[in-house]
């Protein structure tokens, strides 16, 4: 544990949270009053493609923290590398003090820190409820010698579906709550991945592209959603394209791209930022977007296959 | 009387002459053409008696007798290449034994030989047993080094023969996704056409390019085969969204009901092609001090002429340099132009060509058997995990490892009967210290 | 052709011995394939464990009998952390070559030559199965009219069902509670499952050994019934029977095994005793079309349509449900 971190959390309570932001540096990789969450010198490469390269990170406990980057900035990569579902080639991470390199996923999600996919991952074959209830922790009729035996475990299976009931109330999934799973609407499983992630009661929730799909007067209670974990004094982390919702509910933001973070700060300064501009908005601000893609594509192709070719 | 050594060997006819890459066995079984039927094949040769060129001389006139269960079922006496071949009507355990009264004189049996040996007669699975030596008299007659080089040679032309196998069952592998549990039998389709040609070109004036001219209609068949499978069963599977884990099931049941269909209308019976050019005593090429005989050599040279075009293929031109893209990342590949759907029949139409001369050049060196695929796949899957599965060049690496290892693995210590543990294992091994293959890159996460 | 003679020969078969092996082989590729999503390929391995675990302990190393039997459930339970550990981090795919492959392997070694005294070779091992004959508490055969079975083979079905029957009841139970949840959410997608936290790795292990040791029951149950284990009773077709039957019956449905078996069996034996009345000798198939040893090829020509038709059209078997099955097109 860092005595230094854990001292100034008893001590100095008002450095905790969206607070503790502010007058911190707008540069990149600024020092936090109150991390949670830091990661240093984290470099993946994909090939001859390097995905991430983020030098210093820190993330303030207990306030809502957004990452967002153009597409292919490599912010789901990191998101990856971050949670243990990818290895990093260099760099170290860690969780409240405690390291999390090498640390498989699922510990990593039982630590505190949970996250969802940008592309979701339902179970699609399990009914709504059964999707929540998966997420509980620390069920007793998860282990094979108990499972057999109902009553060891049915009365705690009641107390997660009540608190499953309630997490669907919330996000307006109680009218599904016995469908399949792979029967919602894209939006739907957006927020069925966000209730479930919850079920796990996490210290750090990770949200990849929470409001992609999610209709606009839902979107407005998601928010309060979010903001109302942030009061609870859970950490988020969200990366999302939508600037209104970035300005909406964010206390910090984190500019990521080609791997590297280019520029922190308050919502405020950071749309206002020249650096920002100029790598996220500026640099493609006139090109036909489905052009760049597709000229992007083709070079990655033809760099993979360069990259075989030299392996071999 | 002076001690003699010699070597008894029973062969039986129906198995999978696969285990026997170029050993003395293989040539001597394929001389005399077995018969139709079930039966067990014994070949006697005297170790003791070289003739000039050091092949150990056949003896003749030795009765040998079967019994199964104690009743006497067959009998039969060694013609003077020393080959008996004893029909027997019933499946299961047979006991030959050896009349040594009938022996010639002055020749006892060693006294390490017994003078009968338990022969299996199982057609019904791919583990029929080919070889049951009775009272080799071990290590006295040969050294190491002389096994190590016959062994290294057989398991060369193994590797080579089996690396084109692998490279088909790569190139559609990287393409589709699919570990294409079926591969076996487009083997054994090439084998088996290759000797169904061979039979109707042998007596005509086509006999004396026969094998050629039936190697090459199989393996036409082979890529129509190929294209066919492609049209009829996958790409409609492909485009009905089938999962990979479904499509592999479904490759099951194509494999199982290939297999038994080649069963009903080829049998179980082993065959092997027709001598090309008539020839009677095969030539011997040396190279690096390894013996080939002429149709190993021809072998060796056509498959690795073969992997060389289609190395080279897959580099320089344009379909080849698609394919790898489609292995690659086939979301990728489509959405920067890519006709996926072309690309990939041809890998199914190329794969499927590679996989049946694999299985002719098998037919040639070997024996063709309608269950020589299935026990072949399991030696293909274990080169291609070991080179790393859908790597193109990991699997040239793996098949040469796996090929090396299967002929060698006996020298040190793996039961010559079961050879196929070797690689398996290796390949078991290599799973865990290196789950992504010899060459092979880390999985993607999604 | 005697109509009656072919029901009754399917129906014997469908009801007999031979079939509750493949209910069993069945139920343990049920745990692997139809909840948790291994591929298991190998699941003859795992019965063969089972019944040389017996064999071999008893026969070769002159154990009691009661030893036997706990090792029929230890060995396959080895045979799943071996293969487990090396393969379940990986790629379905990767499991489904190592396991047919170790299948092979251990099919290969147990009939090698050189392993003979302990396995037995080809002919296998006998010899061991007294004390399971002689708790039989039946004096005489039974006979329903269509189909009669004898003393021995009563007792074979009295065990032998009992098995099945408590088989189910651990799979229903187990599959109600929040473990077997956990087993089809892994099914479904085990990144998500690692994100909640649970460590997939120790649940597919789980998954694995159980049913590969329900296998191994049915090697033992294999090995108890015929008094004697050969290697060439567990080739890979042994496996792709148990799958037939599970495809047929439907995978993740707790009776899916047993009703597949049933059905599957009754399909075989009876088109198996209608080829081999109609063909040879007396038959109206004329021979150049089928002899009496193609007409024994058939069923196995049908095991292979019958897995890939089953894939293709009815993935969800007999009682599956269709809507489980609709989702996965998306
Ligand atoms: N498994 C992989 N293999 C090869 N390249 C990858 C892999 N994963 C990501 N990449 C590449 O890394 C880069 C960063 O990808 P990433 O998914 O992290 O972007 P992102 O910032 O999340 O984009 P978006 O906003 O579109 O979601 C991209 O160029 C992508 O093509
Ligand atoms: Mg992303």
């Amino acid at each position: 544990m860092d005595a230094d971190m854990t001292d100034q959390t008893k001590t100095d309570t008002a450095q905790t949270g969206p607070a503790g932001l502010v007058g911190v540096s707008t540069e990149p990789g600024a020092k936090k009053p109150d991390p949670i969450l830091v990661a240093d010198s984290i470099t993946r490469t994909f090939g001859g493609l390097t995905a991430v390269d983020v030098e210093h990170v820190e993330i303030q406990r207990g306030a809502i923290t957004a990452l967002i980057g153009p597409n292919g900035a490599g912010k789901t990569t990191f998101f990856n590398l971050l949670t243990g579902f990818d290895q990093p080639n260099t760099g170290s991470w860690s969780l409240e003090g405690k390291s999390l390199k090498g640390v498989a996923p699922y510990k990593v999600a039982r630590l505190g820190m949970v996250r969802t996919f940008q592309l979701t991952k339902v179970l699609a074959k399990l009914t709504v409820i059964e999707n929540m209830r998966l997420g509980a922790t620390g069920q007793k009729g998860e282990r094979i010698w108990a499972a057999p035996f109902k009553f060891l475990w049915g009365k705690q299976e009641d107390e997660v579906t009540n608190k499953a009931d309630e997490l669907l109330a919330r996000f307006m999934l109680d009218k599904k709550r016995e469908d399949f799973a792979g029967s919602l609407s894209g939006g739907q499983r957006k927020l069925l991945e966000m209730a479930r992630a919850l079920m796990v009661d996490p210290e750090v929730v990770m949200l990849d592209e929470p409001m992609a799909g999610v209709n606009p007067a839902l979107k407005q209670s998601l928010l309060g959603h979010v903001k109302s974990l942030r009061d609870e004094g859970r950490t988020v982390l969200f990366v999302e394209h939508d600037m209104d919702m970035v300005r909406d509910i964010s206390d910090w933001v984190i500019v990521m791209a080609q791997g590297k973070i280019v520029a922190e700060g308050t919502p405020e300064s950071v749309m206002a930022d020249q650096r920002v501009i100029d790598a996220y908005l500026g640099a493609h601000h006139d090109t036909d977007l489905s052009e760049l893609d597709e000229a992007r594509l083709e070079a990655e192709v033809e760099a993979e296959i360069a990259q075989e070719e030299d392996s071999k | 009387m002076r001690k003699r050594l010699y070597r008894v060997l029973v062969a039986l006819i129906g198995a999978l002459m696969v285990l026997m890459v170029g050993s003395t066995v293989a040539a001597q079984a394929t001389e005399t053409p077995p018969p139709d039927a079930t039966a067990i094949q014994v070949t006697l040769q005297d170790e003791a008696n070289k003739d000039a060129q050091g092949n150990p001389k056949p003896i003749e006139g030795v009765t040998l007798v079967v019994t199964k269960d104690g009743d006497k079922v067959g009998e039969g006496v060694t013609d003077a290449k020393g080959v008996a071949i004893i029909e027997v009507e019933e499946l299961g355990k047979h006991v030959v034994s050896l009349d040594e009264k009938s022996l010639p004189s002055g020749t006892v049996l060693d006294e390490n030989t017994k003078n009968e040996a338990t022969v299996q007669v199982r057609f019904q699975g791919p583990n029929n047993r080919a070889i049951f030596p009775i009272g080799v008299t071990a290590g006295e007659q040969s050294s190491f080094g002389k096994d190590l080089a016959q062994n290294l040679r057989a398991g060369i032309v193994f590797a080579l023969v089996l690396c084109l196998a692998a490279l088909g069952f790569s190139l559609i592998f990287g393409t589709t996704g699919l570990s294409n549990f079926a591969h076996g039998e487009l083997l054994t389709f090439g084998a088996l056409m290759a000797w169904t040609f061979d039979q109707l070109f042998k007596t005509g004036g086509l006999a004396t390019v026969s094998v050629i001219l039936a190697g090459i209609i199989a393996v036409v068949l082979g890529g129509v085969g190929g294209y066919v499978q492609d049209k009829v069963l996958w790409g409609p599977l492909r485009r009905r969204g089938t999962g990979l884990i479904a499509m592999m099931i479904v490759s099951i049941g194509l494999s199982i009901f290939l297999r038994y269909l080649y069963q009903y209308f080829y049998s179980s019976s082993t065959r092997s092609v027709s001598q090309y050019s008539g020839q009677q005593r095969e030539e011997h090429w040396y190279y690096l001090g390894l013996a080939f005989a002429d149709r190993e050599a021809i072998t060796v040279l056509i498959s690795i002429v073969t992997i060389t075009v289609v190395c080279l293929w897959l580099a320089k031109s344009r379909m080849g340099k698609a394919m790898r893209a489609v292995s690659d990342n086939p979301a990728l590949a489509a959405s920067s132009g890519l006709r996926v759907d072309g690309v990939i029949t041809n890998a199914w139409v190329i794969g499927a060509a590679l996989t049946a001369l694999s299985g002719v050049l098998y037919a040639l060196t070997l024996q063709v058997n309608v269950f020589m695929g299935m026990r072949i796949l399991l030696v293909i899957f274990a080169a291609v995990t070991l080179g790393g599965l859908g790597t193109i060049w990991g699997s040239l690496v793996g098949s040469l490892v796996i090929g090396l290892v299967y002929e060698l693995g006996p020298l040190f210590g793996v039961p010559t009967s079961i050879k196929e543990v070797g690689p398996l294992l290796i390949m078991i091994v290599i799973l865990l210290v290196r789950p992504q293959g010899i060459l092979g890159r880390k999985e993607r996460l999604g | 052709m005697d109509i009656l003679d072919i029901l009754r020969a399917a129906l014997q078969q469908a009801l007999g011995p031979q079939a509750i092996v493949f209910v069993l082989a069945a139920i343990g590729l049920n745990i692997h394939f139809g909840y948790t999503g291994l591929l298991n390929f190998g699941q003859a391995g795992f019965v063969a464990a089972g019944a040389y675990g017996m064999a071999v302990t008893v026969v070769t190393f002159d154990a009691p009998f009661w030893i036997g039997v706990l090792m029929a459930i230890v060995a396959p339970l080895v045979l799943a952390v071996i293969l487990g550990v090396p393969t379940l981090r990986l790629r379905a795919d990767y499991l489904a070559i190592v396991t047919i492959a170790a299948a092979e392997v251990l099919r290969f070694v147990f009939g090698a030559v050189e392993t003979k005294d302990t396995f037995g070779g080809s002919n296998g091992l006998n010899g061991y199965a007294k004390p399971f004959q002689e708790a039989n508490p039946f004096s005489s055969g039974l006979d329903l009219g269509i189909v009669s079975f004898g003393r021995n083979d009563l007792w074979s079905l009295t065990v032998g069902w009992a098995l099945v029957a408590l088989c189910c009841l651990l799979v229903w139970a187990l599959m109600r509670s929040p473990w077997g949840r956990v087993l089809r959410s892994i099914r479904e997608d085990e990144d998500a499952v690692r994100s909640l936290g649970k460590n997939v790795f120790a649940y597919k292990m789980q998954a694995l050994a159980l049913g590969g040791v329900i296998g191994g029951l049915g090697g033992l149950f294999l090995a108890l019934k015929q008094a004697s284990v050969v290697p060439s009773d567990y080739s890979t077709l042994m496996t792709f029977y148990a799958f037939a039957a599970l495809l047929l019956g439907g995978a993740g449905r707790v009776m899916g095994p047993v009703i597949g078996a049933f059905v599957f069996w009754f399909l075989i034996a009876g088109l198996g005793s209608f080829f081999s009345q109609s063909a040879g000798d007396g038959g109206w198939i004329p021979e150049v079309i089928m002899t009496d040893t193609q007409a024994s090829l058939i069923r196995y020509i049908m095991l292979g349509l019958a897995i890939m038709l089953l894939m293709i059209f009815r993935p969800q078997g007999i009682i599956g449900d269709r809507r489980e099955i609709a989702i996965d097109g998306r």
